[in-house]
């Protein structure tokens, strides 16, 4: 059952239907749902989102340490030392957003194109 | 002059109304063509590079233009996304991706739970509560809990409407547009393309941590990710995500503790 497993047009969809809508448009109907009954700062919930939040972290790390495509073929200390780049400067701007990926990309791409590794 | 009595009464209503508003409310059309401007916004920018991060990861994984915009306009929420398409391409069966998907996507509860109050007046109707729960996600998010308190109550339904459908629509065309160009740019851009998932995930990852616990959990997950990419592939995203969030939710436990003892 994974995701090339059937080769009928309509099986990729159905996949995301199930294993995307299905999945994440559940929690919403759940929120309306419940409404006023759960509240934010219920111990429960922080255990919620520290799974999540871990489980996200899993597959950005995952992304940058076992990348595919053009990435595969930049040096792991490079992606690496990109995003850490980002991240501080994310950090030192007072966490804007805009200024982390616009310091990980200057760093990624100024070394990328000094290597002439691509 | 027969009707001049109930017209007058009517204008009555409507200046009482009037006075009991600051501002006049426009039309409804008008509030969610405001709404879809606020998609238009710095946050909105960067929501708009991290799918076209997004966009190169789907098509490298082997999605085709059609399945991306389509994952696109369904599942709506990024993380949930970039999980999906990790478990694809990790060739993880539909339940394990599903699992994984949807324990990513927890938080989406607690977000709609907050929302809602801020929208609803006693006239809304339970299946515009559950038809507009779908546009949640961090960005919109954001932009309505900042934003709605400017609307006047009975028209932010309408203004959320407007500010949802335009993020949605607006980045499956961007999704579109990066398929389509991705294959004709020069290696190094769609490198710096292809990382800008991970460097928005990264730094909004950290921000929208709302304890110290989160933040502990996020660092625990980039570590023991690809740890657990090699110890238990193919189960790496769970055992990481439970590893990760149960070890960072206890000792946010053992500091509480110390705190009150």
């Amino acid at each position: 059952m994974t995701f090339t497993a059937n080769d009928s047009w309509w099986w990729p969809y159905l996949f995301i239907l199930l294993g995307g809508w299905l999945a994440t448009d559940f929690w919403r109907f759940l929120g309306v749902y419940l409404g006023g009954r759960l509240s934010e700062q219920s111990e429960l919930l922080v255990l919620v989102r520290c799974i999540a939040t871990g489980l996200v972290a899993a597959v950005i790390a995952n992304l940058i340490v076992f990348p595919t495509g053009v990435l595969a073929s930049t040096p792991l200390s490079l992606r690496i030392g990109a995003a850490v780049s980002g991240f501080l400067a994310y950090l030192a701007s007072g966490k804007k957003v805009v200024v982390g990926i616009v310091a990980g990309e200057l760093v990624l791409c100024v070394i990328l194109l000094w290597l002439d590794a691509l | 002059m027969s009707h001049g009595l109930p017209v007058y009464a009517m204008r009555l209503e409507m200046n009482q109304l009037e006075l009991s508003e600051p501002s006049p409310p426009p039309a409804r059309t008008a509030w969610f063509l405001r709404g879809m401007c606020a998609a238009f916004s710095v946050p909105g920018l960067i929501l708009a590079s991290a799918f076209i991060g997004f966009a190169g990861l789907a098509r490298d994984a082997g999605l085709t233009l059609a399945q991306t915009v389509f994952m696109t306009g369904v599942v709506w929420a990024l993380p949930g996304k970039v999980v999906l398409v990790g478990a694809i391409v990790a060739g993880n069966s539909l339940p394990a991706a599903a699992f994984a998907v949807a324990l990513s996507s927890v938080r989406l509860a607690p977000m709609v739970v907050a929302l809602a109050p801020e929208m609803r007046t006693p006239e809304t109707r339970q299946w515009v509560l559950y038809l507009l729960s779908h546009f949640v996600a961090v960005t919109s998010w954001v932009l309505a809990m900042e934003r709605l308190g400017r609307v006047p109550r009975p028209m932010r339904t309408t203004y959320y409407a407007g500010l949802g459908s335009a993020l949605i629509i607006l980045n499956m065309g961007v999704v579109a547009v990066v398929f389509l160009i991705a294959a004709r740019l020069p290696p190094t851009l769609s490198a710096g393309l292809f990382f800008l998932t991970p460097l928005y995930f990264v730094t909004s990852l950290w921000g929208s941590a709302r304890e110290r616990a989160g933040q502990l959990a996020m660092i625990l997950g980039l570590f023991l990710g690809p740890v657990f990419h090699i110890l238990t592939p193919g189960f790496d995203l769970l055992t990481a995500g439970l590893v990760a969030g149960c070890a960072a939710f206890g000792i946010h436990l053992m500091a509480k503790q110390r705190e009150t003892a």
